[in-house]
């Protein structure tokens, strides 16, 4: 008996990795873009199965809806034949594989020697109800500095993508 | 049956894949997907300990809520500076940005 979550876990994990990884080695980084929108939708799958449903649609209503979005706007802004060069030599890639690998087992491994491994999970998910909670009472602060950090982020993008002109009144 | 260490494998894999982005890649958008890619692994993390070792309050999601607006106030920044060297330099390939080289 083959258990649904575990279909669905093993899909968004395939979609997760073969999005970022679609991503980085898309001819085209138009297509790349969209590889990335495919792995961040995983990553929002993943938060459904671990019971986080508000921070799923958070998820994907931000990235998928937000920087996905900016990312192709701004790759068809500066879009042009030569920008799209992958100038890279075998040497370089295989180190960077060697790299990733490398990381990812020790990471594996290091995660298989702690006690982590028999943990199982908790017979009640955390209610969101506890967001708010946790908002309004010990992350106030850090909430109040994250509208002013939020806020300088977009003047400074504006300011940085501001046209000059010469003829100005 | 899903474990922690599952998520945790997950997690790692794309890690790993955004270092492989930041390690060869030279074009200033694919080094915006790799980082984006190891916020993202670092926030599945959150998420799975938060299910897994604590479920008693939703703490790790509560920071993974800052973190992913963090993420996206970063991303049009990082974006502008973008769109700035390539009307600047006409090119964002990060090895031909070299005003800041001291």
């Amino acid at each position: 008996m083959v258990d649904l979550t575990d279909v669905a876990f093993a899909g968004m994990a395939v979609v997760i990795v073969g999005g970022a990884i679609s991503a980085l080695e898309a001819r085209e980084i138009v297509y790349g873009a969209i590889g990335l929108a495919f792995s961040f939708f995983g990553v929002a799958g993943l938060f459904f199965l671990l019971d986080a449903p508000f921070v799923a649609v958070f998820q994907i209503t931000v990235y998928i809806g937000a920087v996905a979005v900016l990312i192709l706007f701004t790759v068809m802004l500066v879009r042009e034949g030569r920008w799209m060069r992958d100038s890279l030599g075998s040497l370089e890639r295989l180190v960077g594989i060697f790299t990733a690998v490398v990381l990812a087992a020790s990471l594996a491994l290091a995660f298989a020697a702690s006690h982590l491994l028999n943990s199982v999970e908790a017979s009640t998910a955390p209610s969101f109800v506890g967001i708010g909670q946790f908002i309004a009472g010990p992350f106030a602060p850090a909430l109040e500095l994250l509208a002013l950090v939020l806020a300088a982020a977009v003047l400074g993008a504006m300011m940085l993508a501001k046209v000059e002109r010469k003829d100005n009144p | 049956m899903i474990a922690l260490y599952d998520y945790l494998v997950v997690s790692a894999a794309l890690f790993a894949v955004g270092v492989y982005g930041l390690v060869t890649k030279r074009n200033a958008m694919r080094l915006v997907f790799s980082v984006e890619m190891l916020i993202n692994a670092a926030n599945i993390n959150f998420i799975a300990f938060n299910r897994y070792l604590w479920a008693t309050a939703p703490f790790g999601q509560t920071v993974v809520l800052f973190s992913i607006a963090l993420a996206a106030g970063e991303a049009a920044v990082i974006l502008a500076v973008v769109v700035v060297a390539y009307r600047v330099h006409d090119d964002v390939d990060v090895s031909e940005l070299k005003s800041l080289e001291g």
